[in-house]
């Protein structure tokens, strides 16, 4: 966590000369914690003070970035508990773990690295491999390397086994896991050597830090935590109080992203393991399985859990044509919340219906949502109406609502005198059936 | 070295809201549930004892639904045609409490029979939600409330529309309520100071903040309940209400979870997909500080409450 400004202030010359334009160094001090000007400004501050200042302005949680083929997965940066207090940054990035052993390993690695997934017009897929060295550990790199690009997280416990691996590839930023107190040096020196992040694991948080700091005194500074935890309170309450030490105390040596498991406990589990780590702070996830339905279902969790909340995603208010309409076809309302146009646009696009779309400006709120804040009511839709000079594209005058704004079709009916206003099912996955069946 | 572990210290706690009443407390329940109570943002037992574990109602209907997905009536068979029945089968499955929602074609007699039929059925405290129109809810909850008179059920859906009709009968009859207001912490607020103004203590009211489905919105409801816990904690009195949501109605209703045809091949086996649904939605939920969660199937009941069993361990 970055100085307070009082901290700052400490650091400062203290003679208010005013050279910086302000008038105290305290006010200076203020302005430099608010981040709204450069410490360069001041031209007496020591170079003991500049080292401490660049210091705390250090993210608390270091970056982390693994890298193959052009394609990044980046884990750390964050600063806060909370998503609403400003947003979770980098999204965990999500591997399979394969066996060097495994007979089916090329099978799993095809399916899994071809594997995409479409949601609200964005695609998916997963962002690497954990390869774990129970058999020949650098042919199965060979052959994961055959098929896939995606960045790797190479798993073992022996040196020259590992390094057996990494000397098959070049150009990538991999995570080697992962260093305990037994082994931490020979990994060290096998991080550097090939540039890779390397995971550190030990049974209290106490022993973790020791460990990262003796792997940053050797100079392996991009670390990873394993922080262990066998079940799902233990992983949450070492995941808060991690990441709380790191920024609320910037606390340096826990400052890493995570790394967990979530196949630990079995593939009854691995869904909900998966689902409280994406929730919960965990920097990258590793998988036992691969099941389209689970993978689908966690990628959305994580998109929803990393939206930026002050941004609700909106597409663009106006009026969209979907599958050709032709002037006689219906004009469906919704509003630009991302979400609600994809789930409307989806069904009525794979429907085969004609139909034109007018999308609301409801500052990118839900039907629901919206109305309830007073943002899709009859004047601004029959504003859109006019604005998006419907009128002139088709030849019959006719609304379809949302069902669940059913309410304001009276109020519309006087707005939009000439139109006719017809209520439409509350849930978009409705409306194809009702297009087919009230729609004629 | 040893690690000194930061700990948030909350001036304020959640309140906690007893569902049901025994023989002995004027009801015929054969069990009570109590939720809320907590002193620390959900599950974080480091830093005090979370009283009251997170539990999970199983959401049964007065009539056989027509629009629930066929993952689900083939789940529940033939005791979809009968509340009693399905309550008695949600119970032996090991819901903790049920929720009974009535249908639009539900009239006063029809509705506080089958409330009482789920009543002789099961022993578990009992929610019971009106069809969600505001004239309707009242015309069939307020002779459910008094005809259930002591059995502190919970009456819902208790929305800004209709409040003081719903309000009003549950002082009355010594229910709860179950107050609604759609993903917004000061219209969840605001309710909870118009019901307390009636005069309904803190004890008798549970917080709805409303939720989306993982993929429609679950990131809305989630940082709602966590706004709301935290200001909870911070001691505002108005938002120190247990939490109770919906995710079993909200993730059967997305695409993901209703059909199995004509969707892309990318989404998987569609059952595995369904529960994945509504048990991810929920764990989401239960993480940001739900108190109670409605579910629709009976293998996500399973694996929540295994979930909740596994984070309550300190």
């Amino acid at each position: 966590m970055a100085l307070s400004g009082i901290q700052i202030y400490k650091l400062l010359p203290q003679t208010n000369c005013k050279e910086c334009g302000f008038p105290t160094c305290l006010a200076f001090a203020m302005k430099l914690a608010a981040k709204q000007v450069e410490l360069g400004s001041c031209p007496y501050v020591t170079d003991e003070s500049k080292k401490q200042l660049a210091e705390s302005a250090a993210p608390p949680i270091r970056l982390i970035t693994l890298k193959a083929d052009g394609r990044e997965v980046k884990a750390g940066n964050e600063v806060c508990m909370y998503r609403h207090e400003k947003t979770f940054y980098n999204k965990t990035g999500i591997f399979l773990r394969v066996k060097a052993n495994d007979p089916d390993l090329k099978k799993k690695v095809s399916e899994a690295n071809a594997y995409k997934v479409n949601y609200v017009g964005m695609e998916f897929s997963l962002d690497g491999f954990a390869v774990e060295a129970d058999g020949d550990l650098a042919s199965a790199v060979k052959q994961i390397r055959s098929i896939s690009k995606l960045p790797l997280i190479i798993i073992g416990t022996d040196p020259v086994v590992l390094e057996a691996a990494l000397s098959t590839i070049t150009d990538e930023q991999t995570l080697i896991y992962a260093a305990d107190a037994s082994n931490s040096e020979a990994l060290a020196g096998i991080a550097k050597k090939y540039k890779a992040s390397l995971v550190c694991k030990a049974e209290t948080l106490e022993a973790l830090a020791d460990l990262t700091q003796k792997l940053q005194a050797v100079g392996v500074d991009d670390l990873v935590l394993d922080l262990g935890g066998k079940n799902m309170a233990e992983w949450l309450t070492l995941a808060t109080q991690t990441r709380r030490l790191a920024i609320k105390n910037n606390y340096r040596p826990l400052g890493f992203p995570t790394i967990f498991f979530a196949g630990q406990a079995g593939p009854e589990k691995e869904a909900v393991y998966a689902a409280q780590a994406i929730s919960k702070y965990t920097g990258f996830l590793v998988l036992d399985t691969f099941a389209s339905e689970m993978i689908y279902a966690l990628l959305v969790l994580r998109e929803n859990i990393y939206t930026d909340p002050q941004k609700p995603i909106q597409v663009q208010p106006g009026i969209y044509e979907i599958n050709s309409p032709k002037p006689e076809s219906p004009v469906l309302i919704t509003t630009n919340f991302s979400i609600t146009y994809f789930s409307v646009a989806n069904e009525v696009e794979s429907s085969g219906l004609p139909a034109w779309l007018v999308v609301t400006d409801a500052e990118g709120m839900s039907v629901l949502t919206a109305w309830a804040a007073g943002k899709f009511d009859a004047e601004r839709i029959a504003k859109a109406i006019k604005g998006f000079d419907v009128a002139n594209k088709v030849s019959r005058k006719r609304i379809v609502l949302p069902g669940h704004v059913a309410v304001l079709s009276g109020e519309l009916e006087e707005e939009l005198s000439g139109w006719e206003i017809r209520v439409g099912p509350r849930e978009a996955v409705d409306l194809p059936a009702f297009m087919k069946q009230a729609l004629n | 070295m040893p690690l000194e572990i930061p700990k948030d210290k909350w001036p304020g706690s959640i309140q906690a809201v007893t569902i049901g009443a025994t023989a002995a407390e004027g009801g015929t329940r054969t069990k009570t549930v109590v939720v809320g109570g907590e002193k620390t943002m959900p599950f974080l037992q480091f830093e005090a004892p979370m009283p009251n574990k997170p539990v999970v109602a199983l959401e049964i209907k007065s009539k056989k639904p027509e629009d629930w997905s066929q993952l689900l009536t083939d789940s529940w068979g033939d005791v979809l045609t009968d509340p009693g029945k399905w309550a008695k089968k949600a119970e032996e499955l090991g819901a903790e409490l049920i929720v009974l929602a009535l249908s639009l074609e539900d009239t006063p007699e029809s509705s506080v029979n089958a409330v009482k039929s789920v009543l002789s059925s099961s022993g578990l405290p009992l929610i019971v939600w009106g069809p969600g129109q505001a004239e309707k809810d009242n015309e069939l909850i307020v002779p459910i409330s008094e005809a259930c008179k002591g059995e502190k059920l919970v009456l819902g859906i208790c929305e800004d529309k209709n409040y003081r009709t719903i309000v009003a009968t549950a002082m009355a009859n010594g229910h709860l309520v179950q107050a609604r207001t759609p993903m917004d912490v000061n219209l969840s607020k605001q309710l909870n100071i118009l019901i307390s103004d009636m005069g309904l203590s803190h004890d008798r009211i549970l917080m709805d903040p409303t939720t989306g489905a993982l993929g429609y919105g679950i990131e809305y409801g989630y940082s709602v309940m966590e706004r709301l816990r935290l200001a909870g904690l911070q001691g505002d009195g108005m938002t120190q209400q247990p939490m109770i949501v919906t995710p079993g109605f909200e993730a059967w209703k997305a695409k993901e979870s209703k059909v199995g045809e004509g969707v892309p091949e990318a989404w998987g086996d569609w059952s595995r997909r369904a529960i994945h649904w509504e048990t991810m939605t929920a764990l989401a939920l239960i993480e940001s500080g739900a108190d109670i969660v409605v579910l629709r199937h009976p293998e996500s009941l399973g694996r929540i409450k295994s979930a909740i069993s596994e984070l309550m361990t300190a």
